[in-house]
């Protein structure tokens, strides 16, 4: 085998929780019906929230733009189904927090068929239409942190982009849903590789897979087989988490460490999750604009996983309510991974762009061991993929001690949860490492000079 | 049907967790280590078990006494007292009077671990702690070693062992003795010296065999080295011990003993007996390796498992005493905030390493 080295690529540290993966991973992808009400919120990604361009009673059809982008670092809405606008007010979402967001009901009588039409061919875009296309779609990082993608593709003058790295990696456990467009939808993983790979002006692309995921990396190699003049690699990686991380996704496929406080493209990398690259395959084939995503439904508090085809804004509810729903045992609800996902508190939240999976778990997971002090046995060190000392960020924490967190660089921390995993102490770390984040980001520390 | 939604918690992420905990790693070393401790019992006799279980005592009583009342069931069931107490009575000699193990035990939970503020606090090994405090406290009960008799005798009592607190011990009462058979029968015990003083004192050695087998004079759960072994290699497999540290002590240990022996075959010993004798296997495999008073850092682990092992060597053969495992350790223990502090590796996309502790 050529392309899987014996020896697999990984990164320094990380851990190895057990990827709980086999509940869904062979179950194909199925659309969700639609339902009844969908729940829009206006800031859904990171950067400043869209600005509603329909108002209260407007009827809108599934795809139409609901709101435009509210600056650079912002990206449209569309309306995940043909309906009515039936009101534009404060909603509760997965933080608990109210958001402004549009709601709209589904017209139940509608066929809810997509009328939109491809953006002319994509070879002809120059860069900045390109850019502009994918902010009018909506497309942002699907891998969880809803980044604005066009932002990503912006490419500062005299920077040039020679690798599009396509993180496949999908290490957080239970998640399968990059690992089932893979298998799914090669077709489209490669389509939207090239055609990001030849805007962004990149001589190579890779696509970086856990190998734990051999039945999408066949089917990409059978895909690739097919189109051998495209520069299109696979890398099968370690194992280990937090594999997909961007840095570290670097670091394995690359072999070159991104400095603190700088981006892939800083060294001439480019990094999209398998879903964005699908979502832009799906845009320059269909004109589908970003109204729906794969949703994988795990974790020991469901009865019948799923991995699903979900249109934004479906509330939880009706999420769980298609996909067998939840049994008597489940205590807790995380949206995303098990590693660094959130607990949501109501069932009646939207699916954002950002949802890659609700995960129910019960009291096994939940229960929480008692808590020992600190025996510095250096485990979470080894954890750490930054190197950084965990123990000592989470015991200055606790001590609010917060100000003195950043000379132990406090910032790089990406929250992977690797270090709480690795405590024989059960120490919550990456808490108690959030709670300094968030002091530090409220009480900016003053410098010196 | 009406079903209710879930009471939700909200417990941040990460939910999963490895399965190691303080308590399981506690285990894992009392495990390992209770191979070579019942064969120190099956050599010593009931005093050896009773030295061992006395010493426990002493810990559990002083974790007990010292730790606030809240928190008392967590502090003694995380198993580290329990530990320190196994650890500090396998360095003793069987034939130590109860009352001196009841004092290790205390002093080695007290000034070696509540004083610094408790579990993963303290700067240096309690158990070692212990086991200093008796040695300079009671030189003699400490260094009175007696030959391993074996299971045959179990039942005969050293008569030190009974020895009331401060008193010379009690001449055996004629006629006490007489019971054969069953039964426990007291007895003076024939005192021998261990294979380092022989070393040391009289330049004999010992056969490896010996060594490794345990039928040598020495402390209770030093003498049979291959269980020590065994143990250690069950931890390595659990993935419960800093492998770095025991295999620098041992690497650095031999290293010196050969470089020795070029100079001189004769005056110093070979390297089977460096590595096999006294508490060389206990201290490297189980003390050294103690999480909170060894570095952190796996750079810092091969530092500290090298002083130990030259300091060992250099005590045992340049120093007064036989033994030198103990200073070893301790010494480096000291050094271990220092070796923290220069062996914090580089952070992640930066040139300078995490701050130092």
């Amino acid at each position: 085998m050529g392309l899987l080295s014996l020896f697999s690529k990984s990164f320094s540290h990380g851990v190895h929780p057990a990827h709980h993966k086999g509940q869904t991973e062979d179950l194909a992808i199925q659309r969700v019906p639609f339902g009844k009400r969908y729940v829009m919120p206006l800031g859904q990604h990171i950067g400043a929230p869209a600005i509603a361009v329909v108002s209260k009673g407007q009827s809108v059809r599934r795809g139409e733009l609901i709101a435009k982008p509210g600056g650079f670092i912002s990206t449209a809405l569309h309306s995940p189904v043909t309906g009515t606008v039936t009101e534009i007010t404060p909603q509760r979402t997965l933080d608990g927090a109210l958001k402004e967001a549009i709601v709209i009901e589904a017209d139940p009588y509608s066929t809810q068929r997509l009328e939109t039409t491809p953006p002319t061919s994509w070879e002809k875009l120059s860069l900045e239409t390109f850019i502009k296309v994918i902010q009018q779609a909506g497309i942002v990082g699907m891998g969880g942190a809803a980044f604005p993608s066009h932002v990503k593709y912006s490419i500062p003058e005299g920077v040039q982009i020679d690798d599009l790295l396509v993180n496949g990696a999908e290490c957080e456990p239970f998640l399968t849903n990059d690992h089932r467009l893979m298998v799914e939808r090669p077709q489209a993983v490669i389509e939207g590789t090239e055609i990001l790979r030849q805007k962004l002006g990149a001589k190579r692309a890779c696509i970086g897979i856990e190998q734990n995921k051999p039945e999408a990396i066949e089917a990409l190699r059978e895909q690739l087989a097919q189109q051998p003049e495209r520069p299109i690699t696979l890398s099968a990686l370690e194992v280990k988490y937090p594999q997909g991380a961007e840095k570290m996704l670097v670091k394995s496929v690359y072999g070159k460490e991104i400095p603190a406080g700088q981006l892939p493209r800083d060294i001439g990398v480019a990094v999209n999750n398998v879903g964005t690259i699908v979502a832009i395959a799906d845009l320059f084939e269909t004109g589908s604009p970003l109204i729906e995503r794969v949703v994988t439904v795990s974790g020991p508090g469901v009865d019948q996983p799923a991995n699903l085809l979900v249109p934004l804004g479906t509330s939880v509810r009706d999420v769980l309510r298609f996909s067998g729903a939840l049994n008597d045992k489940t205590r807790e609800i995380i949206m995303g991974g098990p590693m660094m996902g959130f607990p949501i508190a109501s069932l009646d939240v939207p699916i954002l762009k950002g949802s890659s999976g609700i995960l129910a778990f019960t009291e096994t997971e939940t229960a929480r061991p008692p808590e020992y002090t600190c025996i510095r046995c250096g485990r979470c060190l080894e954890a750490c993929p930054y190197f950084l000392n965990p123990s000592r960020l989470a015991l200055l924490s606790r001590n609010r001690r917060y100000e003195e967190t950043t000379g132990y660089h406090v910032m790089d921390c990406v929250e992977c949860g690797a270090c709480s995993y690795s405590c024989p102490s059960n120490i919550p770390i990456a808490q108690l490492i959030r709670t300094a984040k968030d002091n530090l980001r409220q009480h900016p520390v003053q410098d010196a000079a | 049907m009406i079903k209710r939604d879930p009471d939700l918690l909200l417990q941040s992420a990460p939910l999963l967790k490895q399965k190691l905990s303080i308590p399981t790693a506690m285990r894992d070393v009392l495990l390992a280590l209770l191979p070579a401790l019942l064969a120190g019992i099956w050599y010593f006799g009931l005093s050896a078990l009773l030295v061992v279980v006395v010493t426990i005592l002493g810990a559990m009583m002083t974790e007990w006494a010292f730790t606030p009342k809240h928190q008392r069931s967590m502090a003694l069931s995380d198993g580290s007292a329990l530990l320190t107490g196994v650890l500090l009575g396998m360095t003793l000699p069987p034939a130590l009077p109860l009352w001196m193990a009841w004092i290790g035990g205390a002093v080695a939970i007290g000034l070696g671990k509540t004083l610094w503020g408790g579990l993963g606090n303290n700067l240096f090994n309690p158990a070692i702690v212990g086991r200093a405090f008796l040695l300079g406290t009671f030189p003699i009960a400490m260094t009175t070693w007696h030959v391993a008799a074996g299971p045959d005798q179990f039942f005969n009592l050293y008569s030190s062992t009974l020895a009331l607190p401060f008193m010379q011990v009690p001449p055996i009462p004629q006629g006490t003795l007489s019971a054969s058979g069953g039964g426990i029968h007291l007895v003076d015990g024939m005192s021998a010296a261990t294979p380092l003083g022989l070393m040391k004192f009289e330049q004999t050695g010992t056969p490896i065999f010996s060594l490794m087998f345990g039928n040598t004079a020495g402390s209770l759960g030093e003498t049979s080295g291959l269980l020590l072994i065994l143990g250690g290699l069950y931890l390595l497999v659990r993935r419960a011990l800093e492998w770095r540290i025991p295999l620098a002590i041992f690497l650095s240990a031999g290293v010196f003993t050969l470089l020795l022996q070029q100079i001189d075959p004769l005056r110093f010993p070979d390297i089977y007996f460096t590595l096999f004798s006294g508490g060389m296997l206990l201290g490297a495999i189980y003390m050294a390796t103690d999480p909170v008073t060894s570095p952190v850092t796996p750079k810092g682990a091969w530092i500290f498992g090298i002083g130990i092992g030259l300091l060992i060597v250099l005590i045992r053969n340049f120093g007064g005493l036989p033994e030198g495992v103990l200073y070893a350790i301790l010494l480096m223990n000291a050094a271990t905030p220092l070796i923290n502090r220069y062996t914090q590796p580089r952070i992640f996309g930066r040139s300078v390493g995490r701050s130092a502790k």
